[in-house]
């Protein structure tokens, strides 16, 4: 083999693009700082002092385990070739699944009554995900579409729910009761008082990465993975090796839909407890596309990129602090989105030196312009 | 060819010795080539023998490690394509670099497109593309979109976008790979008019018949390795094969006598419509029996691709009977077919044989993952996969070695084939079923291509062969069965059919 120059490495490294983009990220966020007239130190000063702490560190985890696993939810559907837009839907409906169920059942003890909940967060979701599904192979329709609507539907059905009687709040607020105690993963008040951490600090981090390990397992290691990769790579191939392709995008929408229904659980269950009547869609789901795209899609990737993303996310809210607009941070995940999608730019980088070495690249410009 | 266009006496294009290495791999070691005006000079080499490398040298997209390259014998260093064109070299690659809803006349002129102020001055265009493609006899529609066209006519326009660049000498890389038999006598005649008139030709292709029927010189490349240069008129096709591949290359297959055994694939009254819904299939009757190989002969478009998805379940059939062993497999999904006794080659490689992402010892296993000793309790287990790649690499002679972990998509459409080719005679399954399972293949892969599939029959298995290659055909079957309008119109034993009477069936024509 020939030696590799730093350049070489630099464009045939992914993790290294997903850094530059980062990167590029927050100069362009910087920018965006400099036109408002703002000190670009002092903003991202307060965003890495905010982040620094104990507390600021158990509070980027519990931003992030929503986040994790929606990821995890949108990468597994990437891995299997169908594109779940749908995951803002799901994480709406297993929210509201988990909500109703430790609202209504109160008096269940946290060893029955938390699995439960989780059981009907990973119901709701994988229903959700497979009408669309069904919609797809049984009458044609492309799922992009249905699943934008269907993230419509959840949406509004989710605040028709958090309306009615017996799960809306007594209270003046506009949102559902709080869960059950029983239902609630927080770490009890004394062990997160001993550790520093805030008082939100729950288990989700765990079993988000519990999650990311099966998920891993279940795309590299087993023969659900493999078929369900095949379909996605070459449905026709696949079919001709004697796969149900029906099936298959079935249940890959299934596991993705149950996933993303769990984060919302996750995210009910250790941080929000009760679910707010939504003035606009929240985008978690959304926000999983994300971190699918900044972690490579790889399980472990999305389990850093999620700490990465709830730690902007967290870190956007004391922005105020400093006379910055939180959306500023937006900014920074839009342009960081943006250079991962065209980050293909950083693989031609070992051409800054050489002289054109790929046929292909090179007869593409010339054909066209030549 | 009579070569009475070559000048001798000018050399346009000399190589000299060029040496092109990509680390410690030597693409290219030590190569010489002369093309002189007025000539076609064809470029032979299997699959990845560096034919490719050489010419992205010449076009300036690749530069020699050493050696030296003059074009009307001056020396030259190209640096970019833009200075092979300035030399007037003009390259058609196999992939057309065409803007697919621009019109012929806007690809033609794309990137040196009259002006007029600051508009574009497209009369003057149109104009001077007329001018040029009357001037080389290549008639197009300077107004069609490139879209609406066909694979031929795409290539008119390629070579005109050259010529209308100044090349004086051209390269086309395997032009007739996607153009049929009627476009490729059209592109010979197109060649020849560019040699009159004072053109030259490099002609990249791995097909025989062609360089004999076009070529005047045909320089032979091996592994990277000149070999010789050949004046075309002094060998046979038997000689450039046999220098193309360093070894003998027998075009007939070694085929025991032997007696058919029992029938395996039974096919009565069969119906089927076509993927507009007409009836393409209309009533047809087939025996396959164990040890033989029945040739299916047709045009496109007889109802040939429907039988065989009906045989693999990815179609169903309207009426009728197909049966393996006795057991019907009509409007079964594909995997009964298979666990039945039917293993195929399907026509498509790329879209039904492969998962082209998926390394090579995944693609070997498509249709076993799920059994032992592949898998064990839902999990796949890698070190059986790996050997029985290993295994297959070895025993099917797919390269590159040592390629178990690489995507099947990477290997040249060759090694995909002997992939399939690997998977599916190893499925050892009663019937084979092998559609076109030669095209786009150099003679040497075609060589063990036959030898596998004569072998399965040699075993035992029935084989049912698709081809439109009637050489195929006529050199493999114990049977021909003609197709002509969803129906087997005439059956032939192998030994006694001739071309004439099969041209003469497969076009509706009576058995004489």
């Amino acid at each position: 083999m020939k030696k590799k120059s730093f350049l070489d490495f630099v464009s045939e490294n992914r993790f290294i693009h997903i850094i530059l983009s980062i990167i590029l990220g927050l100069v362009v966020g910087a920018l965006f700082l400099v036109i408002m007239g703002l000190r670009v130190d002092a903003v991202y000063g307060k965003l890495i002092e905010s982040v620094s702490s104990i507390k600021g560190l158990s509070n980027v985890i519990v931003y992030a385990i929503p986040y994790i696993v929606a990821g995890l939810s949108v990468a597994f559907s990437f891995r299997t070739g169908v594109f779940n837009i749908g995951a803002e839907g799901q994480f709406v409906m297993g929210t509201m699944g988990a909500a109703v169920v430790g609202i209504l059942l109160p008096d269940l003890p946290s060893v029955i009554l938390v699995p439960l909940c989780f059981l009907a967060a990973m119901v709701v979701g994988a229903a959700w995900g497979i009408i669309v599904g069904i919609l797809k192979t049984k009458r044609g329709i492309n799922e992009v579409l249905s699943m934008i609507m269907f993230n419509w539907i959840a949406f509004y059905l989710s605040n028709f729910i958090a309306g009615l009687p017996a799960i809306k709040n007594e209270g003046n607020a506009e949102a559902t009761k709080n869960i059950a105690d029983n239902a609630i993963i927080r770490f009890p008040k004394e062990m997160t008082q001993a550790l520093g951490v805030d008082k939100t600090f729950n288990w989700g981090f765990i079993l988000a990465l519990a999650l990311a390990i099966i998920v891993w397992l279940i795309i590299e290691k087993t023969t659900l993975g493999y078929e369900l990769k095949a379909v996605g790579y070459n449905k026709y191939a696949a079919e001709y090796g004697g796969i149900n392709v029906d099936r298959s995008i079935l249940t890959a929408l299934a596991i993705s839909g149950a996933l993303a229904g769990l984060a919302g659980a996750l995210h009910l269950m250790g941080r929000s407890t009760r679910i707010p009547i939504f003035p606009a869609q929240e985008g978690f789901g959304f926000a999983g596309i994300v971190v699918a795209l900044i972690g490579c899609s790889n399980p472990f990737g999305v389990y850093i990129a999620g700490l990465f993303y709830g730690a902007l996310m967290y870190g956007g809210t004391r922005l105020t602090l400093v006379g910055a607009s939180s959306q500023l941070i937006n900014v920074i995940v839009g342009t960081v989105v943006f250079f991962i999608a065209i980050s293909v730019i950083f693989s031609n980088l070992k051409y800054l030196r050489r002289k054109p070495q790929s046929a292909d690249k090179t007869t593409d410009a010339t054909g066209k312009k030549g | 060819m009579s070569k009475e266009y070559v000048d001798m006496s000018k050399p346009v294009i000399e190589m000299r010795n060029i040496v092109k290495k990509f680390g410690s791999f030597v693409a290219n070691d030590g190569i010489n080539l002369t093309v002189h005006k007025g000539e076609i000079h064809a470029i032979l080499g299997e699959n990845g023998a560096g034919k490719s490398t050489l010419m992205n040298q010449l076009y300036g997209l690749l530069k020699p490690t050493s050696g030296e390259i003059l074009v009307n014998g001056k020396p030259i260093v190209m640096n970019t394509p833009r200075d092979a064109i300035s030399a007037g070299i003009g390259m058609v690659h196999q992939h057309f670099m065409l803007v697919q809803p621009f019109t012929v006349t806007e690809n033609i002129v794309l990137g040196t497109e009259p002006v007029k102020g600051v508009s574009l001055d497209m009369a003057t265009a149109r104009k001077n593309v007329v001018d040029i493609s009357e001037r080389y006899g290549l008639s197009i529609d300077p107004d069609a979109k490139i879209e609406d066209i066909s694979v031929g006519m795409q290539q008119r326009v390629e070579i005109l976008k050259a010529l209308y660049r100044g090349a004086d000498i051209l390269i086309l890389d395997e032009p007739t790979s996607s153009l049929t038999p009627q476009e490729i006598v059209e592109l010979i005649g197109i060649m020849h008019k560019l040699t009159a008139d004072g053109k030259s030709i490099i002609l990249i292709t791995h097909k025989l018949k062609e360089i004999k029927e076009s070529a005047d010189f045909c320089t032979i490349i091996r592994m990277g390795k000149y070999i010789q240069t050949v004046d075309v008129d002094s060998v046979d096709e038997n000689e450039l094969a046999s220098l193309m591949v360093g070894r003998k290359v027998t075009f007939n297959v070694d085929k025991p006598e032997q007696a058919p055994g029992k029938v395996i694939l039974e096919v009565k009254d069969l119906h089927g419509v076509d993927y507009r819904g007409v009836e393409i299939l209309k009533g047809l009757n087939l025996e396959v029996h164990a040890g033989e190989i029945v040739g299916i002969a047709g045009i496109d478009g007889n109802g040939q691709t429907e039988l065989v998805e009906i045989l693999t379940g990815l179609r169903k059939g309207t009426h009728g009977e197909a049966k393996i062993n006795g057991v019907s497999i009509l409007n079964k999904p594909p995997h009964f077919g298979f666990d039945h006794g039917v293993s195929s080659i399907p026509a498509d490689r790329q879209k039904h044989g492969l998962v082209l992402e998926f390394p090579i010892e995944d693609n070997l296993i498509l249709q076993n993952f799920a059994k032992q000793p592949f898998s064990k309790s839902g999990f796949l287990k890698r070190s059986p996969i790996n050997s029985h790649a290993s295994r297959s690499i070895e025993n099917y002679d797919i390269r590159p070695r040592q390629s178990e972990k690489r995507p099947a998509g990477t290997l040249s459409g060759g090694n995909q084939q002997k992939v399939i080719i690997a998977r599916e005679v190893q499925n050892d399954k009663d019937l084979l079923i092998a559609v076109n399972p030669t095209r786009g293949l150099d003679v040497g892969a075609i060589e063990y291509v036959h030898k596998y599939i004569v072998e399965q029959r040699n075993k035992g298995k029935a084989v049912l062969l698709v081809s439109f290659e009637l050489d195929e055909i006529m050199s493999l079957s114990d049977v021909i069965d003609v197709i002509f309008d969803g129906r087997i119109v005439s059956s032939i034993p192998g030994n006694q059919a001739t071309e004439n009477q099969l041209g003469l069936l497969m076009a509706g024509g009576k058995n004489a």
